[in-house]
């Protein structure tokens, strides 16, 4: 099952073309996800990651099928 | 319902009212609320309304998670989190966060405490439209 990447707000305008879903491969990592769907971007140094509906770091893992989110800080309230 | 992220334009009182209602009469003495208002002047411009987008499901999920642990953590009977999302005028209210306790050192320890763990955890983000034309994303919170 591919792995889904949703990436909001100001980010998602950084990288307009990035792939909504992508293969998973060996010991893949948020990090990693971020790379493959963005072609090759950096991951920025402010951005928040989840997986799963969960806060994760860049360097946490992630499986076959995982939703793998990537946003700017939040702003509510 | 200790949580709820809606498009539609709420009333404080009327929220407060309903969880007021929904705990055993007579048992909390205190109820502390906050109230976030959108202004309608940001960082010297004017603004004339905003678009509030938020993550689905994961926001839903951070914000019940945070009146659990407001809970768990303050000597209250309850929290209550209300935002809205989508299309906001200057005037309306965003947020409402309240809390209803014994007395009120817990309800408004509790209420401060919901607000700022929003501010920094639930997955919001505001776009604002400014008067002189265009609009930009609402890069950080403001420090309180």
């Amino acid at each position: 099952m591919p792995i889904s990447v949703k990436i909001f707000a100001s980010l998602r305008e950084a990288v307009p073309d990035a792939a909504p879903s992508i293969g998973a491969v060996a010991n893949d990592t948020v990090a990693n996800v971020w790379r493959r769907a963005t072609g090759g971007v950096t991951l920025p140094d402010h951005v928040l990651c989840s997986v799963n509906l969960e806060h994760r770091r860049p360097e946490d893992a992630v499986s076959d099928g995982d939703e793998v989110a990537f946003f700017p800080p939040v702003t509510g309230g | 319902m200790p949580a709820r992220v809606g498009e539609q334009a709420f009333h404080p009182a009327v929220e407060l009212a309903a969880f007021e209602a929904a705990l055993p009469r007579g048992a909390f003495g205190a109820t502390a609320s906050f109230t976030g208002t959108m202004r309608d002047a940001n960082e010297g411009d004017a603004v004339t309304g905003m678009t509030l987008e938020h993550y689905p499901a994961m926001t839903e999920r951070e914000l019940a998670r945070i009146v659990a642990e407001a809970r768990e953590r303050f000597d209250i009977l309850d929290a209550l989190i209300v935002h809205r999302v989508g299309d906001i005028l200057p005037g309306e209210p965003i947020v409402l966060t309240a809390a209803c306790s014994a007395h009120r050192a817990a309800a408004f320890d509790a209420c401060r405490w919901l607000m700022e763990e929003l501010k920094h955890r639930a997955p919001f983000w505001k776009r604002e439209r400014l008067a002189g034309g265009g609009s930009r994303w609402v890069e950080r919170n403001t420090p309180g």
